[in-house]
């Protein structure tokens, strides 16, 4: 097959080949010890604090998200998603980038035209298809109990 | 007739590029071709509040130093031309603003080097200009956030995507006799091979480089073993082979004789996936890099083809493919008259 019969389809014996295999042992790996990280905060939490778990657990995942923020903010989140894919962008701490990183871009064009109306451009979608999941989802528990 | 065959024009006068300039970033700068830049600046924001004030910065700095070194005043610009990446070409219409001279904006994604030392070679030639400036700048993280995601966003990109260029590139054209000179332009159809990937413009870009390539030697009678160099503009890892391959397809050999400024622009270790990009990546090799080149006898005739891949977010996101433009100069070394 040459490239001037079929071009889409010759091109992609051309195309560097996207190591899936790899990338997804990073981000199980990357992913996996986030949580172990953010897991260790909550009983540390629940431990120094004397919080409930189910609070101290919050008060972890924000821990997460606040690091996440700070890294976005001295330009190494970004690098970080390079290395991990997925493990780092399907966190709660890639939700957090997505705002941080989002805000920091737009801040150029001031805080309400840019920070406040951009905040939600790379994050927006998590959040609408999250409560309406979270909405679909108790629909039916509701039904079904 | 200046026209030869279907899409070059031969130009009958002795067209000069009397001196060039160019300003980068500082990745650019930590690259190997530093030696070859006038203004390398080591922050992004180019001293600058925001990145479109950066971009704006390098393409004034690179035509003041431009018109510095070829000794020429803005008095004697007869047309401005100039385009970059960003909507509404805002880093040319903005700097124009400080041209004193008529100006015609010129869009041709990353083909709008050789589209204004084209079009600027041109108007010489036809008489309705006798000298010309021209522009291009683009930068790293305004095209960033234009076409893609926020800066700091972690998205894991592809190997086939391209890191765009932060700089800019400036050259006044005319008759008066300079070091090199402008002998031909191809100007290139738009091709639409039908990708749509927008981190592999590589792919996009290739059919259109080889079709203005090809069309070149056919117009003018010539084969690759004419010239000391054929260099496209930001084909990158990916498209550098496919395009070679595709002239191989049509009978055209092309190997020692050909590299891509996307490759040149940076060394492989500095994370840069599959090469540069970017309407500065053609404009800052070749007039930085390569001129010198045949100032210093190493190259004497060489044909740059930059490549443009003319996609929108918008369009990307209505799932249509890429159009990709290429247009390509003949320059060559004067030698120094005794």
């Amino acid at each position: 097959m040459s490239l001037k019969t079929n071009y889409r389809q010759a091109v992609k014996a051309f195309q560097p080949k996207t190591p899936y295999v790899i990338n997804s042992l990073k981000a199980f790996v990357v992913g996996g010890a986030l949580c172990t990280v953010a897991e260790a905060f909550a009983n540390l939490y629940s431990r120094f604090f004397s919080v409930p778990l189910l609070s101290a657990q919050q008060l972890a995942v924000m821990t997460m998200m606040l690091l996440a923020v700070v890294f976005t903010g001295a330009g190494k989140y970004d690098d970080f998603s390079q290395f991990a894919g997925a493990g780092a962008t399907m966190t709660l701490a890639g939700f957090a980038n997505a705002l941080a990183s989002a805000a920091l871009e737009y801040r150029s064009e001031g805080w309400t035209a840019g920070v406040a109306s951009q905040m939600f451009k790379a994050g927006g979608a998590a959040i609408v298809y999250g409560v309406v999941t979270a909405y679909l989802l108790g629909i039916l528990y509701y039904l079904m109990s | 007739m200046k026209l030869a065959g279907k899409q070059t024009w031969v130009f009958e006068h002795d067209i000069y590029i009397q001196a060039t300039g160019t300003a980068v970033g500082p990745l650019e700068a930590d690259g190997p071709l530093r030696e070859s830049f006038d203004i390398a600046h080591d922050d992004l924001y180019c001293g600058e509040k925001t990145w479109e004030l950066a971009e704006r910065r390098l393409m004034q700095e690179a035509i003041g130093v431009c018109l510095q070194k070829g000794n020429i005043s803005f008095s004697d610009i007869d047309i401005f031309l100039a385009g970059d990446l960003l909507n509404q070409n805002v880093t040319a219409n903005y700097v124009a603003r400080t041209v004193p001279a008529p100006f015609l904006c010129m869009f041709g994604a990353c083909a709008t080097s050789m589209q204004t030392i084209a079009v600027g070679a041109a108007l010489i030639d036809g008489g309705f200009a006798r000298t010309v400036l021209a522009a291009t700048s683009s930068h790293n993280a305004t095209a960033e956030r234009q076409f893609r995601y926020p800066t700091e966003l972690g998205v894991q990109k592809p190997k086939t995507a391209t890191f765009t260029v932060t700089g800019a590139g400036a050259a006044v054209m005319g008759r008066k006799r300079g070091r090199w000179r402008i002998t031909a332009a191809t100007i290139g159809k738009v091709i639409d091979a039908g990708t749509a990937n927008p981190f592999d413009m590589g792919s996009a870009m290739a059919p259109a480089a080889a079709s203005t390539i090809e069309q070149h030697f056919i117009d003018l009678g010539t084969s690759p073993a004419d010239y000391d160099l054929i260099v496209t503009g930001d084909l990158s890892r990916v498209g550098s082979v496919i395009v070679r391959q595709l002239l191989a397809e049509s009978g055209y050999n092309v190997t020692d004789n050909y590299n891509d400024c996307g490759l040149m622009i940076y060394r492989p270790d500095q994370n840069v996936f599959a090469g540069g990009s970017g309407c500065a990546c053609c404009a800052v090799v070749t007039y930085g890099h390569l001129l010198k080149e045949m100032e210093r006898g190493a190259l004497q005739k060489i044909f740059v083809v930059a490549t443009g891949a003319l996609l929108s977010p918008t369009m990307m996101q209505q799932k249509q493919s890429i159009p990709a433009v290429a247009h390509g100069v003949v320059m060559e070394a004067v030698k120094e008259e005794r």
